[in-house]
């Protein structure tokens, strides 16, 4: 209940600095010795919500069905892509981190190369990928492979953190009952590890609808709210509320991907309590 | 569905780790036989579909392609998708780019060749409003003014050169969006247009002090092929190497004589394109698909040549224009001259006999552009 007071009234709170801005703020911007300092408030620059809210309900062309709905679809399609991008990122995350764990041949040689794939930008490696759609798998499941290369990081980084987490004490009690690695990994260590996955699959989960919007439009796959977002802005200079409107979708795409994640806790946070014991 | 979507990641997942980089081969090309099978052939357009391609999208609904043996996929284009690369790369059959990209990808390597210039025309405009009494290039003198880069810019910088401005210091140089926001706000005094996109976005936009539509009136065009900058766009690139296969050759003729086809289909049914290209989901309205139809129409018709046929004086100054017109970094389109066949004309003129003895005007002499009206948002 308060929970959902505060997001409304987080809501609130931007529609009045929105609002309020376009009432004070000067429709030409503030240049400071040539620099702009404050952004433009004319109704080309910052549509008012209302005029966004309304373009919502009007049809996307003459005669089309209306924005909302177009928006509904989009974000559909390109959830079904992160879904699927998140999910081959994670487990992908999860292998390394166990394999990581289980050998530190394999960490020294290969957590470096972890994170210089991060240090990759996306723009140099999607036009990559994009060249396998239509080849080796279909169009919609290269972007799916844009969107797990960014979510599997933060799963592989996390959860070797988590895999480690157990004291030496629980690791040696383990080894008194003569329990082999897989024994420890599954009875000690997964549950160990659960408090730190779950911080690093929302990571994941955010950067896997970033990947997929990013991807969709370099890739320019069509029916995602990426190629959306590039088609509306084409029409920022005559239909600017437009632009918003696909903005609005991809961030409340965000949000639902963040929800589903954190309901993924619900079950598997039970255990937690009993990690607590193990490792004391 | 979950456990659907969760098993095509791991399907994708594990084809990635176990081909590693690998590409598939492009499927190999076969002469269509007397089985009467469809040869599949891959076109990699420039961009999402937009009447810019209404030729080969036309060629494809009325079966243009399929008379000639083919079976033409479109393939859009994105952000990252360059139609060159893709084609020397054999991800594509055919790709449609313009002549100075292509040429400095050749110059890096690419194997490719232009065997029909389909746009024998630059679309490209510099805009200003005009009470600000620009009309020419000179005038930019002290200007701001905007440019896309990444290439698009050389016709601009060609303009200016020629008019004896030094663009590094003559005028300020501003990194333009691909929206006119920037011009109609008055940021800058000239913006980047193609004739059949973001110029006609100018004219769907409401004037605030009016309410009503801007209009031609409003603004001032400086067209880059009145003052002798204009380089060639649109044209059909294939891939040098296969050319040398008798089996593509003959089959890249008739991939033109049906595009040939569509282009000439379009120019006399420019409101049927247009539906067309609304059908294939374009995001872009109906008036402003008609104003492009009727814009690009403009860029190709009439072709005194016949349409597709390399004018060797256009392409001189293209190509003269990619080698010695600088940009504000100081790099040139090309380092050298293009090498090798850069562009051939052999193919488009079998096509253009082909499509001529099947009784299509190839040349559309008597084309007349409409008046398109556009409406607020293109719609």
């Amino acid at each position: 209940m308060r929970r959902t007071f505060f997001v409304l009234l987080g809501v609130v709170i931007f529609a009045a600095l929105w609002e309020g801005y376009k009432l004070v703020g000067s429709p030409d911007g503030t240049v400071v010795f040539g620099v702009r300092v404050l952004p433009r408030a004319d109704d080309l620059s910052m549509p008012h919500l209302w005029t966004v809210f309304e373009r919502l309900g009007k049809p996307e062309l003459t005669g089309g069905r209306p924005v909302w709905i177009v928006i509904l679809h989009a974000c559909v399609f390109t959830f079904g892509i992160t879904a699927a991008g998140f999910v081959a990122g994670a487990l992908i995350g999860l292998l390394l981190a166990v394999l990581m764990q289980r050998f530190q041949l394999v960490e020294r040689g290969f957590l470096p190369y972890v994170i210089l794939s991060q240090t990759v930008p996306l723009v140099a490696l999607a036009p990559l990928v994009a060249g396998w759609g239509g080849t080796i798998m279909p169009a919609w499941a290269t972007v799916a492979v844009i969107a797990s290369y960014l979510s599997f990081f933060p799963v592989a980084v996390g959860m070797l953190r988590g895999l480690q987490s157990p004291s030496a004490s629980g690791v040696e009690l383990m080894r008194s009952y003569a329990a082999g690695w897989w024994r420890t990994l599954v009875k000690l260590r997964f549950p160990a590890a659960l408090p730190y996955l779950f911080p690093a699959l929302r990571l994941a989960g955010a950067a896997a609808v970033v990947g997929a919007v990013v991807g969709e439009i370099s890739t320019g796959t069509r029916g995602g709210i990426g190629r959306l977002v590039i088609e509306y802005s084409r029409e920022a200079t005559s239909d600017p509320a437009k632009v918003y409107t696909a903005m609005l979708g991809a961030a409340l795409l965000g949000l639902f991907v963040a929800g589903v994640v954190s309901l993924l806790e619900v079950p598997l946070m039970r255990h937690r309590r009993h990690v607590e014991v193990v490792t004391l | 569905m979950r456990r659907f979507r969760i098993f095509t990641a791991i399907v994708a997942a594990s084809a990635l780790v176990l081909t590693g980089c690998g590409t598939a081969d492009s499927p190999k090309t076969a002469t269509p036989g007397a089985s009467g099978a469809l040869t599949p052939i891959k076109l990699q357009l420039q961009w999402f579909y937009q009447a810019q391609f209404a030729g080969y999208i036309a060629a494809v609904d009325q079966g243009f392609y399929q008379e000639q043996g083919l079976d033409v996929q479109l393939l859009e284009g994105g952000t990252d998708i360059v139609p060159q690369t893709a084609l020397a790369q054999g991800k594509a059959d055919y790709a449609i780019a313009w002549v100075p990209k292509a040429l400095a990808s050749r110059e890096q390597g690419a194997g490719i060749t232009d065997v029909g210039q389909i746009f024998g025309r630059s679309g490209t405009y510099q805009v200003a409003w005009k009470d600000s009494g620009i009309t020419s290039a000179a005038q930019l003198k002290g200007k701001k003014v905007g440019n896309w880069g990444f290439g698009n810019e050389f016709e601009l910088f060609a303009g200016m050169t020629k008019a004896g401005l030094d663009p590094g210091k003559d005028v300020t140089l501003t990194q333009q969006q691909f929206d006119m926001q920037a011009l109609l706000k008055r940021e800058i005094d000239a913006a980047q247009a193609m004739s059949y996109n973001e110029y006609a976005q100018l004219l769907e936009a409401k004037n605030p002090k009016t309410g009503k539509l801007y209009t031609a009136d409003d603004f001032s065009i400086i067209d880059w092929k009145k003052e002798g900058s204009a380089m060639l766009q649109d044209a059909v690139w294939a891939n040098t190497e296969k050319l040398s296969d008798p089996a593509y050759q003959q089959q890249t003729v008739k991939f033109l004589t049906a595009t040939i086809k569509g282009w000439a289909f379009c120019r006399d049914n420019a409101e049927k394109c247009r539906d067309l290209v609304v059908a294939k989901g374009s995001k872009l309205g109906k008036s402003h698909q008609l104003w492009q139809m009727n814009e690009v129409n403009k860029l190709i018709w009439p072709a005194t040549g016949g349409i597709g046929v390399v004018d060797e004086a256009a392409w001189k100054q293209t190509v003269d224009i990619s080698m010695t017109t600088k940009n504000q970094t100081g790099d040139t389109v090309l380092k050298k001259t293009p090498e090798g066949l850069a562009y051939t004309n052999d193919y488009i003129n079998q096509a253009i006999t082909a499509a001529k003895s099947a009784g299509v005007d190839v040349n559309g002499t008597s084309f007349a552009p409409a008046t398109v009206t556009l409406q607020e948002g293109g719609a």
